[in-house]
């Protein structure tokens, strides 16, 4: 058994009366893509933001690779956050070279690179930009890194069907052998193919976390069935 | 080639069915090298470790090869080739006779369909 590269342990987050992530519990192996699925409200967010130190748990803990998140946590872990940070005045270029000044591990040359094959010109400033073209640019940073963990909140939720394959292809080719990424998405059917294992977040705790393969075999359904099922309203 | 997934079934074994359409129809031809891992992966849209997993299991019935420094092959082993080719027309046969024979219809009667529907498939 490999050493879980992330683990909740008896994780909770409350946001005054409301249990956003309850006392869950998980160790996630390395080298994998993993869905984070579950309906609006079960803690999918917050759960990245704990990973990332941006929130802080009210009870239990996040270790990465054993530690708890810090500034060197940081450095390994490349994260598409729901909503964009960015400033809408920067030019595209000025984007690129703040990441580069930022992260030691921000491959400029990778990231010129897919951006010249979606056509995207560095001189324009990121507010003239579509929302789609917004998103992708963003996953082209994050994607640009070579980090251990990637975490993408969301990363095809603004965009047309071929955008999606766009965004799927740069995921898989960009992806290396041993890092470790989680996307979170509503958009289950387009994406369930790409992942190795898949999380079912209900009320913040785990509804089921297995292969994509094994719940094929056990309920002889796709993800996107089971979720529909499961998650009926 | 585009790749068609069904939803129900896992992806593995969908992979292990589509390689063996190609080395039966011999889009991948015995000694073929086999692209990468990765760009196999990228070329189906699926994870690069459901892909290594279906084609590990290739390797297991023999119809793929893997040399070290060079990669992956596909076998040149006519006969096992052959007998892949036998064993999948006798599955997809399979259902349908079964489909036939619940309906009442003969051997003699079966072929006799079969013949003149080639004839008229011929014309």
């Amino acid at each position: 058994m490999t050493q879980s590269i992330i683990e909740f342990q008896n994780l909770s987050k409350t946001f005054g009366k409301t249990k956003a992530v309850d006392n869950l519990s998980l160790s996630i192996a390395p080298g994998k893509i993993i869905g984070l699925l579950g309906p609006n409200g079960s803690g999918k967010s917050t759960l990245f933001k704990l990973i990332n130190g941006l929130l802080e748990p009210t009870k239990g803990q996040v270790l990465i690779e054993g530690q708890a998140p810090s500034m060197e946590s940081k450095k390994i872990i490349s994260y598409l956050p729901e909503r964009t940070y960015l400033n809408d005045w920067m030019k595209i270029r000025d984007i690129l070279n703040f990441f580069h000044d930022f992260y030691e591990d921000f491959d400029l040359v990778k990231a010129q690179e897919m951006l010249r094959v979606l056509g995207l010109d560095e001189r324009h400033p990121l507010k003239t930009l579509s929302k789609g073209n917004k998103e992708k640019v963003q996953l082209i940073l994050v994607m640009s890194r070579k980090a251990k963990i990637y975490l993408l909140d969301e990363p095809i939720g603004g965009v047309d069907p071929a955008a999606r394959d766009f965004i799927l292809e740069t995921i898989l080719s960009n992806y290396q052998e041993d890092a470790t990424m989680i996307i979170s998405t509503h958009l289950i059917s387009d994406i369930e193919k790409v992942f190795d294992e898949v999380i079912l977040l209900q009320n913040g705790s785990v509804y089921d976390y297995d292969s994509v393969d094994s719940i094929r075999e056990k309920t002889g359904k796709s993800v996107d069935e089971l979720f529909r099922e499961v998650f009926k309203c | 080639m585009p790749w068609n997934f069904d939803n129900s079934i896992p992806i593995y074994l969908q992979i292990i069915q589509e390689m063996k359409r190609r080395i039966i129809r011999k889009e991948l031809t015995p000694g073929e090298r086999l692209a990468s891992v990765r760009d196999l992966a990228k070329e189906a849209g699926v994870n690069p470790n459901t892909m290594q997993k279906a084609l590990s299991e290739l390797e297991v019935e023999g119809l793929l090869e893997t040399e070290r420094t060079t990669g992956r092959f596909v076998t040149s082993d006519q006969k096992l080739i052959a007998s892949l080719r036998e064993a999948y027309l006798k599955e997809r046969l399979q259902p349908f006779l079964s489909e036939l024979q619940s309906l009442g219809l003969s051997e003699e009667e079966l072929m006799t369909l079969i013949r003149s529907q080639y004839k008229e498939a011929e014309k």
